[in-house]
């Protein structure tokens, strides 16, 4: 791994602290009653907070997830530089183009 | 010069050390979580199509299977955010001769807010 994916890595890393633990508490109070899409919605639609909060997570995974995944790839098989930056590329793509969707399904107001 | 004969790495006995252990968990659950959130992400935008798609999208998980796979989620959650921040400890701070306790701690506290969870969620 080059020391941009390196320090990338890390840094996605150190933004998602505060970002998992904020969704696991989520998970907790909005799985307490079982979840519903209207109280999800309710929270989330029209809310700037939430865009930025999932907008940043989204971003911080696929990059993270990307960058992991060829870690995975590099050390566990016989693929080669290119091959790697594929994966890593079109993995992180399809995971920003999934999120991203998903951010905007549930903050559209 | 004469050179010693190849070691397999499953022959040197680091396996059964208990950070190799934690290093192995951290990844695969990293792999897991990669490889699940797709799911998630498409299962979250069918909010797209109204509110009443998403709730039947939400009905689909109140089966037990579907329970213990998202209990599964969260404790995967828990020990790679656990994990990692064993990880930026390491590589960040100070070195510390207690790793084996934090690695420990991590699964321990992922593998209690797991529990919890599916105690809240059943």
């Amino acid at each position: 791994m080059s020391l941009r994916l390196y320090a990338l890595q890390r840094m996605t890393a150190a933004l998602m602290i505060p970002l998992i633990a904020g969704h696991l508490m989520v998970i907790f109070y909005a799985t307490h009653n079982g979840l519903a899409a209207a109280e999800i919605l309710s929270r989330t639609r029209g809310s700037l907070f939430w865009a930025a909060f999932y907008g940043a997570f989204v971003g911080a995974a696929a990059i993270h997830a990307a960058i992991g995944l060829r870690s995975v790839a590099s050390d566990w098989t016989r693929l080669k530089p290119g091959a790697l930056n594929g994966l890593m590329w079109g993995a992180g793509a399809i995971l920003l183009a999934l999120g991203t969707g998903a951010v905007i399904a549930v903050v559209m107001p | 010069m004469k050179h010693p004969a190849p070691v397999r790495p499953s022959a040197t006995g680091h396996r059964r050390n208990t950070l190799w252990l934690a290093a192995v968990v951290h990844r695969l659950s990293g792999l897991a979580l990669a490889l699940f959130l797709p799911l998630h992400f498409l299962f979250l935008g069918a909010a797209l199509n109204g509110e009443a798609a998403l709730q039947n999208a939400i009905l689909w998980t109140e089966n037990p299977l579907a329970k213990i796979a998202e209990a599964a989620l969260v404790f995967l959650l828990g020990l790679h955010f656990l994990g990692g921040l064993r990880v930026l400890v390491i590589e960040t701070l100070a070195w510390r001769d207690n790793q084996k306790q934090m690695a420990a701690a991590a699964a321990t506290v992922a593998a209690v807010a797991a529990f919890i969870f599916f105690i809240r969620a059943l």
